[in-house]
């Protein structure tokens, strides 16, 4: 593989996902822009709606871009014909969110791992990838008996194992995991974030984790970025993202966490009003003006672009950083 | 003891002792709960913690003798609901109790709400089903007062559900389970289909109106976060038993002895304050409640098992007034 120190693993360019429905133009991602350097993860958090896993999906081209740039290695793959784009997904792979719809209920366990492998013709003999197969289910820590079970058989984590075993049939540099954890108990989500935070230890994997869940994006990310109705608001390594958020939104957000510990529980709640506002035709400015407590007429009328507000950490609101005449 | 018992049995609201609950399938009998014992006292959020399969909500239903006919049995124990044991009430008294004493706040708002009638003509159901004596005007008012309560403008009572969001129904359903000023509310898992920002919205608005009404709740939900922020009084369940219970402060108080399921389930939360890289979770998976293993439910997965563990079932450890612990560790 040829190695190209300086250029990020992933980069999208003013990345647009539009859907045009009944009452208008829904701008599900909106001129988005991130890089992810490899073996880093890139947390996306949002509320619902705010159009995460459409991110996430536009990015492995399975929904066609709207408009912008996906940058794999450098090259741009929304100009690749339908073969290479093949090819470099299996680099690329996916782990979805619930692990009950995401497993063909007639497969076996091995069959749902060995349709990646039997797709890309990896092996040539039968006896070389059942091999695979079980090591694969060494690896992400599902017992070998039940290479012949079915989906229904295995609980939510067992079943998100195989999940994960199939995203890694490839041997993927880079995976989108569009919530994989939400739909399981605390334990076994726990053990679950254990085994990818392994995974990409061991193989040098490339994450974009996808989650509304702040504590656990903290927990595995390097980076984050916070999701507004389809644009990206603030960006920020994990920690100072934290230790230091600017935006409302990112400041609501990280209030609204009920927190486990005796010494926030006199706290009075900060809150913010109303919700999630539509996505259809937004107006031009911010779009989370509407809830937020500081808003201004500066706010309304244009776009608020991601400004630097110190070494990689990026904000979209006006309360931060100089307007600059254009 | 028996004097303590008389003075405090004012206060106590609900007390479920030693509460056994199985479903009988076609092919295998499932032992919900076995041998619950808890108390809820007047004005008190009490807390029930678990993960799936725990048995929390099929406690919250044996309460309102919600479960599956025919399937769902209480072979042994009572509920004593101010003192009287809903077990062994008659249908028509249950009808009685259900709504105007006790209400229930399900988890899915999405769900519990009927697509066809207005949400005024909803809430105004539950007012006339209990208050059959009250004047149309008396019951629309009522709906007017209640929606104020829970933050819906009542303008917008002659909308249908699908008008509103998720946080707005949610609150249409606390409107219509608070509506006939139950003593007891039972909500389960009540916020987890909704985002945090609306989540703590709606929280904000139990707890005020909980003071309000003088209404006692038992708030189910595996969050942990949440029942630090809401609960009195905690207990937490596993394999359809209470392993642990005592005040919010016996239980998120790390200094004090725990079961080591608590430490485990603290254990697997991913921290906003620290740093560990780690997470510390209970191995494995909870036990099939159809064949639940023999003495300590919890010893497959307990990392200080012994040979005890494996054979008896342990007794209750008090440690202080409050605060108790279902686990051999602490018996001497």
């Amino acid at each position: 593989m040829n190695e190209h120190t300086n250029v990020p693993l992933i980069q999208l360019k003013d990345l647009r996902k539009y859907f045009k429905t009944g009452a208008g133009t829904l701008h599900a991602v909106d001129d988005v822009n991130l890089t992810i350097q490899k073996g880093h993860t890139l947390g996306v958090v949002g509320e619902s709606g705010c159009g995460k896993s459409t991110l996430g999906r536009t990015l492995l081209r399975l929904l066609p871009a709207t408009s912008g740039e996906i940058l794999y290695h450098g090259e741009n793959i929304l100009n690749y014909s339908a073969a290479a784009m093949k090819k470099t997904r299996s680099k690329m792979q996916m782990i979805f969110q619930d692990p009950y719809a995401s497993l063909n209920p007639r497969l076996s366990i091995s069959q749902i791992i060995a349709e990646p492998l039997k797709v890309n013709h990896v092996f040539q003999s039968k006896k070389e990838m059942d091999e695979r197969i079980l090591d694969l289910m060494d690896t992400v820590g599902l017992a070998r008996r039940l290479a012949n079970a079915y989906p229904h058989e295995l609980d939510g984590g067992r079943r998100q194992r195989i999940g994960i075993a199939r995203a890694l049939a490839l041997d993927p540099e880079f995976i989108v995991c569009d919530e994989p954890v939400s739909a399981l108990d605390v334990s076994i989500q726990a053990q679950i974030l254990n085994l990818m935070m392994d995974l990409q230890d061991q193989r040098g994997l490339t994450y974009l984790f996808i989650t509304h869940d702040l504590s656990v994006v903290r927990h595995i990310s390097s980076h984050i970025a916070v999701m507004y109705l389809g644009q990206v608001v603030e960006y920020a390594p994990s920690k100072e993202l934290f230790q230091n958020p600017k935006h409302p939104y990112t400041k609501a957000l990280l209030n609204a966490i009920p927190i486990p510990d005796l010494a926030y529980r006199d706290k009075p709640r900060e809150l913010i009003h109303g919700e999630i506002t539509s996505p259809i035709d937004p107006k031009p400015g911010c779009r989370f003006a509407a809830r937020c407590p500081h808003a201004t007429d500066a706010c309304m009328g244009k776009g608020i672009p991601l400004r630097n507000v110190g070494s990689e950490h990026q904000v979209a609101c006006v309360l931060y950083g100089q307007t600059t005449g254009e | 003891m028996a004097d303590e018992r008389n003075q405090t049995q004012e206060d106590i609201l609900l007390d479920i002792q030693d509460l056994h609950v199985k479903y009988n399938t076609s092919d295998a009998v499932c032992y919900a709960v076995n041998g619950l014992n808890i108390q809820v006292k007047r004005g008190e959020v009490f807390g029930l913690v678990g993960e799936t399969g725990a048995g929390k909500t099929t406690t919250a239903l044996s309460i309102l003798r919600l479960l599956p006919q025919r399937i769902g049995e209480i072979p042994q124990g009572k509920i004593l609901f101010e003192g009287q044991d809903v077990v062994q009430m008659s249908e028509d008294q249950m009808r009685e109790l259900r709504g105007s004493h006790i209400s229930m706040i399900f988890q899915d708002p999405m769900t519990s709400l009927n697509p066809v009638l207005t949400v005024g003509d909803q809430i105004a159901e539950a007012i006339e089903t209990h208050h059959q004596s009250m004047s149309k005007e008396e019951v629309q008012a009522k709906v007017d007062h209640v929606l104020k309560l829970v933050g819906i403008p009542p303008a917008r009572k002659y909308e249908y559900p699908h008008q509103f969001s998720g946080g707005m129904k949610q609150r249409v359903v606390i409107a219509m389970a608070l509506v006939c000023e139950p003593r007891l509310l039972i909500a389960d898992e009540p916020t987890t289909a909704l985002d945090v920002t609306v989540q703590n919205q709606v929280l904000d608005m139990m707890s005020n109106l909980k003071e309000e009404l003088n209404t006692s709740m038992i708030l189910i939900t595996h969050d942990l976060g949440i029942v630090c922020q809401m609960c009195d009084h905690v207990a937490i369940m596993y394999a359809g038993k209470v392993i642990e219970q005592g005040t919010v402060y016996d239980i998120f108080d790390q200094s004090k002895p725990h079961h080591p399921y608590t430490i485990g389930l603290f254990g697997s939360l991913p921290s906003l304050q620290s740093d560990s890289k780690r997470l510390k979770p209970v191995m494995g998976l909870m036990p099939d409640p159809t064949d639940l293993p023999p003495g300590c439910e919890f010893h497959p997965r307990c990392g200080s098992c012994t040979e005890t563990c494996k054979l008896k079932a342990p007794g209750v450890f008090q440690d202080g007034e409050t605060h108790m612990i279902r686990c051999h560790l602490f018996s001497k």
